[in-house]
């Protein structure tokens, strides 16, 4: 808690004081929270080790899926500190593969194709989603069909070739009517920012701290 | 009538999910191309301010996007760089996002290679940098000592001629970020106000509301807005890509749901009215 107040008032201090001892404390600790930013590196992946490998050791239903994952992982660590991007790796100076080939083989072969694929199921549920439940109940679930059907004929071509104004009707809904309600969310989300930071720095927030 | 909207009701959802890839994938597979038609000034914006800075002008690029995202944002990217490499830019480029170390591979060395730019002249990938805001804050004050004097490729940074000229953002005449997540709030947060670094944007469409806001308050100096966006940029620097491909499958795409839509709210609407004359 003290570290956390110390780190608040200071950071907010140096802010405005442009002392070279301001100056050098800030650095120093933007090298430690980049430091820090890599060890949450390391946590996801020992995370993603234990939760796998314990479904694994229990035999918990589909835990050949926790297999699949952890042999990938294991696949693309190997690829990766073998024969890693760049010049010069352990990989090749040991088989004359060139360097990053393995790695980015996996990568654009494997990981593109699966990642766009999960991805682009969602063109499905959405497609299924607005036959299914997109419906004009009340006055504010029309609005919210009439907006959706405009919005969606403004970001195609052919909206534009079924009424010519139809991409500035999307313009204007976007910079105004969406600008103005996503502004009013905004200024609530900097104002709650602000008073959580305040309640952590002066340690009336402390669940961060756990327990 | 009635008994056929009945029917389509409760139609199996697979019939849907056929209809929605012949959709997709049939206009790819004729290579059907249609006019991108007007150009959006959030994009034009982007164009515009790349067109007038002077040559040799250094463009930070931030390709904070995964695979998943790719088919979204790699069409615009590579429209960008291309433009830049024309107009004799340098580019920086770099992610925050894990995955975005090869999607820099993807997007910058096939347009460097077909443009015939040399890596350490004309561009140079800094690559991946785990650390978010830290590295965003400490890119202000020392860019080569973040990445601790090291590209993506294990060479020495401020060994490369482009980088000699690249000290902190004040050497930076744009930053665009490509990202399919909330880290150009970040940008925008640290790098734009308390650096005054000049920012643009490239989106996924669904992040677009989220930071229209930033560009009328211009805080972006423009910003590429989903595939269609990416469309409208292949069509201003004239080499038509996948964006403009894409643009005839989101077409069909798109009027098929809002079909679907329609078919949905007049089967409520009608199977409703006749529930309530049963009752």
């Amino acid at each position: 808690m003290a570290i956390g107040f110390i780190a608040g008032v200071f950071m907010i201090v140096q802010f405005f004081v442009p002392h070279a001892v301001a100056t050098q404390g800030y650095e120093l600790l933007l090298d430690w929270a980049r430091i820090i930013g890599a060890f949450a590196l390391v946590l996801g992946i020992g995370s993603l080790f234990r939760t796998h490998w314990d479904k694994i050791r229990r035999r918990r239903s589909g835990y050949g899926y926790n297999a699949v994952t952890l042999l990938s992982f294991g696949l693309m660590v190997w690829a990766g500190i073998l024969y890693g991007t760049g010049e010069g790796s352990i990989g090749q100076r040991l088989t004359e593969v060139q360097d990053g080939a393995t790695f980015e083989w996996l990568f654009n072969n494997v990981q593109v194709p699966l990642d766009a694929t999960m991805f682009a199921l969602l063109a499905f549920f959405i497609a299924s989603a607005a036959y299914r439940t997109f419906r004009a109940r009340n006055i504010e679930a029309t609005l919210l069909l009439v907006t959706a059907v405009i919005v969606m004929l403004g970001r195609v071509p052919i909206g534009e070739m079924i009424y010519d104004r139809m991409p500035d009707v999307y313009e204007w809904i976007m910079q105004y009517p969406a600008v103005a309600g996503k502004r009013g969310i905004l200024f609530g989300v900097a104002l709650g920012s602000i008073a959580t930071s305040l309640r952590i720095i002066l340690g009336i927030e402390r669940s961060h701290l756990g327990g | 009538m009635t008994t056929l909207l009945q029917r389509l009701e409760s139609i199996d959802r697979r019939w849907i999910y056929l209809v929605i890839l012949a959709a997709v994938v049939i206009p790819f597979l004729m290579n059907l191309k249609l006019p991108v038609g007007k150009h959006s000034p959030s994009t034009t914006a982007v164009h515009d301010y790349i067109e007038q800075l002077p040559p040799g002008s250094v463009i930070q690029m931030s390709f904070d996007y995964s695979p998943a995202s790719m088919p979204e944002l790699e069409p615009m990217a590579k429209a960008v760089v291309r433009h830049a490499f024309e107009k004799g830019h340098r580019i920086l480029a770099m992610t925050l996002h894990p995955q975005g170390a090869l999607m820099i591979r993807r997007a910058l060395d096939e347009m460097a290679l077909e443009m015939n730019k040399e890596y350490g002249v004309d561009y140079v990938d800094a690559g991946f940098k785990p650390g978010g805001v830290a590295v965003i804050l400490g890119m202000g004050k020392d860019i080569v000592r973040v990445f601790e004097d090291m590209d993506a490729r294990g060479n020495k940074l401020s060994a490369m001629p482009m980088m000699r000229d690249v000290a902190d953002y004040s050497d930076i005449a744009l930053m665009m970020d490509f990202a399919a997540n909330s880290l150009p709030l970040a940008w925008v947060a640290y790098a734009h106000e308390q650096y005054g670094l000049q920012m643009g944007v490239g989106l996924t469409a669904v992040m677009a509301t989220d930071l229209y806001p930033y560009w009328k308050s211009e805080q972006f100096v423009g910003l590429i807005n989903g595939l269609k966006g990416a469309a409208e940029y292949e069509d201003l620097v004239e080499v038509p890509g996948l964006g403009i491909l894409g643009m005839s499958s989101q077409s069909i795409a798109h009027l098929l749901i809002i079909l679907f839509i329609v078919l949905g709210n007049v089967g409520y609407i009608v199977t409703g009215r006749a529930s309530q004359r049963r009752t």
